[in-house]
């Protein structure tokens, strides 16, 4: 016993623990020089989007380039799941930070905050995707959503923003508990928090017909869907999503939503693979429900803005229905999917930025109308946005939804994928609208739009070349998401 | 004998203190209602054995915690109740799927059987002292949620100064627009979970 306790000197320490977790030590670095630039340098405030970028950049090339080998017993783990998933969040943060400068303008709103709170929930986003521990798993999901709620509700001057924060703290703090119930329950019936070994646990056992670990799937896929917003469990995202400043909502259907859908995966395919008949018809119908709600329901939207967010629950259906596949391949499709997503979902609010004027939002759908006359490359990008999100095919999303669709159909979901193909269907008429009014609707009154700003012109161009080639030659990114999804 | 009374007792009051810390009207005693759940949740610690995190418990929950929470009470002096409206349609249907929640898990929990046993069975924590065991474990193999843990802190102390201060200057600068007395806007807290 006594060796046991003699551990606690320096020497001792197993300094080996910190090498998976550099990129996030350096990520935490970034995101408190960021709080003391704000704090000390408020002259410089006009350097914290590029430093953000090129802090952000560095720690993206970083995880690119670490492979450590897993050690047993370890928390973190850097396998090429956790750097295709840290890519795609890091990449968020770096076009949202692209963005905010011109959205702040307009709003004549400058909070050197967001940027350094953005980064911190970078750090949590990382955290969870590396974890293998439901221990990281849950500090990580808070590590993330803490920012958030915060920066939702940073901008008092509307109501509708504060009541968005409110809404989503309690939701998420819903959602947590859920997960922690289930969490708990499954650490009962293991006795470990790892996930590999649940998993092994759970087969040796076979304690798959159990019903408390069915309770457990249950109250863990429930909280899950909250946190990536699927129906049943999408009440609070049109609201927040509404509500929250307009970078932010880019940001975050684009960045904590992938994280999520990383745990959701890993905890699926790690912890339960023994209970796929009991999780993946759940799942299939949930995310065939969260497509037809999502998309009917954006049908009848004025508001730009809140079409936007309805799109993006009915893409979180999409996403879900390759991990309710159950297979690897499923999963690698919904990873695709998610990284085109990115680009076309960050690029339509780039162009909803740049479109509304002034201090007042413009959200309406009817701001974009005659767009085409006076800004015709705006409105090509717009188009091209639309045309990927509903799925047409020289674009992203197509080509996304195609690999999508081959695998939940390999493994033998031919109805829901039918569903699925009708609703995308549905989704042409709301999202082919916008591109009616740019082109053939008159102009209404004074069409001026403010001059876009260097970084929001930088997030368009990546946005249309990401969707254009990932329709084009989509080859490179399924490989790589295949190969992330090798053990 | 004794064990298992002391247990029901406690987490009867735990369930009650719950209950009556959501439905009460008054947030002072609100507050008071969880004072009271955390004492009895320091006692079921003391039944595990584990009487650092009892200790705990009582000073940092219910000594600190607490008592900041009154005394924002009293100082925020709240006269009028906030009203926003509900986020799920219908009291009945939350009220249906806390039942359904319920009646899942007295179903599904008289299965539960326990899994591995850990590296620290009682009689280990007993002989090394539960304090010095808990300090151990959390400073070796623990190290890196305990410091997630320390990062989530800082993240709600900047937050929350973030949010302090934006309310101080949209007051400054509405002091004078000010007629109507709706300004009142709910304020995310941080989490204690």
């Amino acid at each position: 016993m006594t060796d046991r306790l003699l551990v606690l000197n320096p020497a001792a320490f197993n300094w080996g623990m910190i090498t998976p977790v550099l990129p996030e030590l350096i990520l935490l670095a970034v995101g408190v020089v960021l709080v003391a630039l704000d704090l000390f340098a408020p002259r410089q405030r006009q350097l914290l989007p590029w430093m953000t970028v090129l802090g952000v950049s560095a720690v993206l090339l970083m995880n690119l380039g670490m492979s450590v080998p897993p050690e047993a017993g370890i928390m973190l783990l850097n396998d090429g799941y956790t750097a295709f998933f840290c890519t795609l969040c890091l990449g968020s943060v770096i076009l949202t930070a692209l963005m905010r400068e011109m959205y702040s303008e307009q709003m004549q709103a400058h909070h050197g905050e967001f940027y350094s709170l953005m980064v911190f929930s970078a750090v949590g986003m990382m955290v969870m995707i590396a974890s293998v521990d439901l221990m990281t798993i849950f500090l990580g999901l808070e590590l993330m959503a803490l920012p958030l709620y915060v920066l939702i509700g940073m901008h008092k001057k509307e109501f509708r923003t504060s009541e968005a924060a409110a809404k989503y703290f309690l939701m998420g703090v819903f959602a947590s508990a859920l997960l922690l119930f289930g969490m708990s329950l499954l650490f009962g019936l293991s006795g470990s928090t790892n996930l590999a070994e649940i998993g092994t646990y759970i087969k040796s056992h076979s304690l798959a017909s159990n019903p408390a670990l069915v309770t457990a799937l249950a109250l863990l896929v429930a909280g899950l869907c909250f946190k990536v917003a699927v129906v049943p469990f999408h009440m609070w995202t049109p609201d927040v999503y509404e509500g929250a400043p307009t970078v932010l909502t880019a940001f975050m259907s684009a960045g904590p939503k992938a994280a999520g859908f990383a745990v959701f995966g890993r905890i699926m395919l790690t912890v339960f693979p023994e209970l796929e008949p009991n999780w993946g018809p759940v799942l299939v119908m949930l995310a065939v429900l969260t497509m037809a709600v999502g998309n009917i329901v954006a049908l009848v939207q004025n508001s730009l803005k809140r079409m936007l967010a309805y799109s993006a629950i009915a893409h979180a259906g999409y996403a879900l229905l390759g991990i309710a596949a159950g297979t690897a391949s499923g999963m690698a499709a919904a990873m695709s999917y998610l990284f085109i997503y990115l680009f076309m979902n960050m690029g339509a609010f780039a162009i909803l930025i740049i479109f509304s004027r002034g201090q007042e939002e413009h959200e309406s759908i009817h701001c974009c109308q005659g767009m085409a006359a006076k800004h015709p490359v705006l409105a090509l990008c717009m188009l091209i946005f639309m045309f990927s999100l509903t799925g047409i095919p020289p674009t992203g999303g197509f080509t996304g939804k195609f690999y999508l669709f081959q695998s939940a159909l390999a493994a033998g979901y031919t109805v829901p994928v039918i569903m699925a193909v009708l609703l995308s269907a549905v989704s042409a008429f709301f999202y082919l609208r916008i591109i009616r009014l740019m082109y053939m609707g008159a102009p209404e009154g004074q069409v001026t739009i403010n001059s876009p700003t260097v970084g929001i012109l930088v997030v368009l161009g990546v946005a249309v070349a990401g969707t254009i080639l990932l329709g084009v030659a989509p080859g490179a990114l399924f490989d790589w998401a295949q190969r992330a999804m090798l053990p | 004998m004794f064990i298992p009374i002391y247990f029901w007792y406690s987490a009867f009051v735990i369930v009650l203190c719950g209950l009556l810390a959501i439905s009460l009207r008054n947030p002072v005693h609100s507050v008071l209602a969880v004072l009271v759940l955390f004492f009895h949740m320091a006692g079921l610690y003391l039944l595990l054995q584990a009487e650092f995190l009892a200790a705990v418990q009582i000073i940092v929950y219910a000594g600190a915690i607490l008592v900041l929470y009154l005394f924002v009470l009293f100082l925020v002096n709240l006269k009028e109740e906030l009203k926003v409206s509900a986020f799920v349609p219908g009291v009945w249907l939350g009220r249906g799927i806390a039942a359904g929640l319920f009646v899942l898990l007295l179903w599904a929990l008289p299965s539960f059987t326990a899994g591995m046993k850990g590296s620290w069975p009682s009689a280990a924590v007993t002989q090394a002292g539960h304090t010095k065991a808990l300090g151990a474990e959390l400073f070796t193999q623990y190290l890196l949620p305990f410091e997630i843990a320390g990062t989530i802190l800082l993240v709600a102390l900047i937050g929350g100064l973030v949010l302090a201060a934006r309310v101080g200057q949209a007051d400054r600068t509405e002091k004078t627009a000010r007629s109507a007395g709706q300004e009142t806007t709910p304020q995310p807290r941080e989490e204690q979970s």
